[in-house]
């Protein structure tokens, strides 16, 4: 089934599931980023394979530039990159490996059929800004415009809940397992 | 390497494969970790190996719609992760932790 998947499909899957377990596994928070952000590097790669070339730029400065630099500084402002979550029971992690496999066992199964049905259409240039540009000016050009007004509103919802309040109610006392 | 002679070589039931087991292990890690920061990382997992999929089917098609696509739903993860962040910031500075099992104190 495998051998005859050409070499660097193969490293670049293998890296990609290895480095997305050490993600879940991964006890320091930090360590988690990193390997997710290499993942996304493989994930980069694979567009590449797959002659998107303007996605694996995207991909790139999107995901492993802005949401993970933003998920490290969340991180070490917090100061959570220690060990400190508790471990759950193992009766945590049978349920949710059982869920998570039979999740993979059923949509595998039924993307069998799947597979074959796809006709093999490759088109020289697709993946180029030119090709999505008139793709996305043109039919999906109202969906781009609301994209916009959903950022705008995470913005705002970001900074309104970011915003430090005065008399602030607090759950928790300090000193209750605080660190700062 | 010719980057078009993948299409000659790897099949669409293999990239199908590589997305389920990514998802999977997305999947695994929401269920399983209890730490706020790391569930939304296995989000952005879950997402990108939706966004693999979408790819592939796009390019093995010859039809750019599918990168289109991915590219909106960059775009929903990146304002997800902003909020999600910000509100696990406001949960931190009430209760010093970010776990989400500490969280069934909530009144609604």
């Amino acid at each position: 089934m495998f051998q005859n998947l050409p070499i660097p499909f193969l490293i670049l899957s293998f890296l990609t599931i290895l480095s997305s377990l050490y993600v879940v596994t991964s006890k320091n928070p930090v360590h988690s980023v990193l390997a997710l952000i290499f993942t996304f590097f493989t994930i980069s790669a694979h567009y590449v394979l797959l002659n998107a070339q303007f996605l694996a730029v995207v991909n790139l400065i999107v995901y492993a530039g802005a949401i993970m630099v933003l998920f490290l500084f969340v991180l070490m402002l917090l100061n959570l990159s220690k060990e400190t979550e508790p471990v759950k029971s193992n009766w945590w992690g049978i349920a949710a490996a059982i869920t998570a496999g039979s999740m993979l066992l059923i949509v595998t199964a039924a993307f069998q059929v799947t597979g074959e049905a796809v006709a093999k259409n490759p088109v020289e240039g697709i993946g180029l800004v030119k090709a999505l540009g008139k793709v996305l000016f043109t039919r999906f050009v109202v969906p781009f415009e609301l994209t916009g007004i959903l950022f705008l509103a995470a913005m705002v919802g970001a900074v309104l809940l970011g915003k430090r309040e005065k008399n602030n109610a607090v759950l928790i006392p300090k000193e209750e397992g605080g660190n700062s | 390497m010719n980057l078009l002679s993948i299409f000659n070589q790897v099949e669409i039931s293999h990239y199908i494969y590589l997305s389920t087991v990514l998802f999977s292990i997305g999947l695994f890690g929401v269920l399983f970790r209890r730490n706020a920061i790391i569930l939304l990382m296995c989000i952005e997992l879950m997402l990108n190996a939706v966004n693999l999929l979408f790819t592939a089917f796009s390019t093995y098609m010859g039809d750019a719609d599918g990168q289109i696509f991915v590219f909106f739903i960059m775009v929903v993860a990146a304002a997800e992760a902003a909020v999600g962040l910000a509100i696990l910031v406001l949960v931190y500075r009430n209760t010093r932790k970010t776990d989400v099992s500490f969280l069934d104190q909530l009144k609604g």
